[in-house]
């Protein structure tokens, strides 16, 4: 199995953790990940302010998975709607996909509406066998109670995701994530954005859209929270001593990419996970996987 | 209860918004705030509120709208869009709202400079020599550190930057 794997900029830059985290699970299961230097931002960022370049960044990656004949496996759930949005948008022939296509014939490249788009959470849930997964793992998780952070762009909207899962109840993190043994708690609020779109609009209304949830996952109890997308992890892991200040609360919460818990359980070192780089400490959290 | 001065609508809005794609399903709002009990930034802050800008719309009102610093804080989760019993695209409407704006000089100071940086670098945040000797101490492999693509890919945008 390969696919062209789409970094976009938070992760090489930011959330490298991820990163290796992915390519050391994707390593384990035999998936293939081919690294296209010549991606660019995905065009997500560029919507609000115009659709047309967003539209037109997104079409030349896609173009550039296409002509290598490889569909794209995205990490960030940001980069994962844009595409797949576009793709979709632009997946039947018309006035809409020809305007992009003539920009992009500069380039000699041409949107032909192939390469199909996956987050990497999404092609492991679709793809791989239970069994498969299992028998990679060398840790049992079962001491650990986690919430699950799904964010909204890797389930939403559905109708350009093929309804892979349900978005009022979804199960697709939560069917891998218990494979490692880890007891999944749920909290009130679940399915709620984590806020990271408006930090460049109004800081204070982010924060306090990521400390509700914050709240609620402390509240019952949860020993670290597990997410998909660095866009969400900004908020819950980078910004959680912020939201402590300025709330005048404490949680102390690990925030781990869901990539981190299976690496973990498939027996890798802290290191080997990016673990030493998330921003709340996971010593005490991991302290008997790594005595 | 805030009041609206009527005299400010425009009754050419609404056929402004329907020209563009998704622009016209906004008039199927039954008024049910369906969007409004869902959206998770209501919740923390009230000052938002996804019903009240379709109202605003329908009204008329194009320049409060346009001009106001609410449209900004729609967060793009979609769940108003999975919920809407009328199959009213909020977010795209949003899109179209934000888009208008930006191109009559309304957008905020960091929407603008993200723009810039993209559309100049490639990426929101452009890698440098730093940041590959980072990657390679991590054993991930070095990125290009500039884009000329993006250049060549909006070069024939009349305007490439946005101006307030």
């Amino acid at each position: 199995m390969r696919f062209a794997l789409f970094l976009g900029c938070t992760i090489p830059a930011r959330s490298r953790n991820y990163e290796i985290s992915a390519r050391r699970v994707a390593e384990k299961l035999g998936i293939e990940m081919v690294d296209v230097e010549e991606f660019v931002c995905c065009g997500f960022p560029l919507k609000d302010s115009d659709k047309w370049s967003y539209q037109l960044m997104a079409a030349y990656n896609l173009c550039l998975a296409q002509e290598r004949n490889l569909d794209i496996c995205t990490l960030c759930s940001s980069c994962a709607s844009a595409l797949t949005e576009v793709a979709h948008s632009l997946s039947k022939k018309g006035p809409e996909r020809d305007k992009v296509n003539e920009r992009l014939s500069k380039f000699g490249l041409k949107y032909k509406g192939g390469a199909k788009v996956r987050h990497f959470a999404r092609i492991l849930y679709e793809e791989i066998q239970p069994n498969e997964i299992k028998k990679t793992f060398q840790r049992d998780l079962s001491d650990l109670r986690v919430a699950i952070h799904y964010g909204c762009h890797y389930l939403k909207p559905s109708e350009i995701y093929d309804h892979f899962d349900d978005v009022d109840d979804p199960k697709s993190i939560e069917t891998l994530l218990a494979m490692t043994g880890a007891s999944i708690v749920h909290y009130s609020g679940e399915k709620r954005c984590c806020g990271g779109p408006l930090l460049p609009v109004d800081e204070k209304i982010a924060l306090s859209v990521a400390k509700d949830k914050l709240d609620a996952v402390s509240d019952v109890g949860a020993d670290a929270l597990c997410l998909v997308c660095p866009f969400c992890s900004v908020m819950y892991d980078s910004n959680q001593k912020s939201i402590e200040t300025e709330f005048s609360v404490k949680y102390q919460l690990p925030v781990l990419y869901l990539t981190q818990f299976l690496g973990l359980a498939m027996g890798y070192d802290k290191k080997e996970l990016g673990l030493n780089m998330n921003v709340v400490k996971t010593e005490k959290l991991l302290k008997k996987y790594f005595e | 209860m805030n009041t609206k001065n009527l005299e400010q609508s425009d009754p050419n809005f609404r056929r402004e918004l329907a020209q563009l794609a998704g622009g016209d399903i906004i008039s199927a709002c039954l008024m049910c705030r369906t969007c409004t009990a869902s959206c998770p930034i209501t919740t923390s802050n009230d000052t938002f509120n996804p019903f009240r800008i379709i109202r605003l719309a329908l009204l008329g009102l194009r320049k409060e709208l346009l001009t106001s610093d609410f449209i900004w804080l729609c967060s793009n989760c979609y769940a108003c869009q999975e919920r809407c019993p009328q199959g009213v695209n909020i977010p795209k409407f949003m899109t179209i709202c934000k888009n208008l704006a930006v191109k009559e000089g309304y957008a905020p100071a960091g929407t603008k400079a993200q723009m810039n940086v993209i559309k100049g670098e490639g990426r929101i945040y452009p890698i440098d020599e730093f940041d590959n000797k980072k990657r390679n101490k991590s054993g991930l492999p070095a990125l290009p550190t500039s884009c000329e693509v993006v250049k060549s890919l909006f070069s024939e945008e009349k305007n490439s930057e946005v101006h307030p």
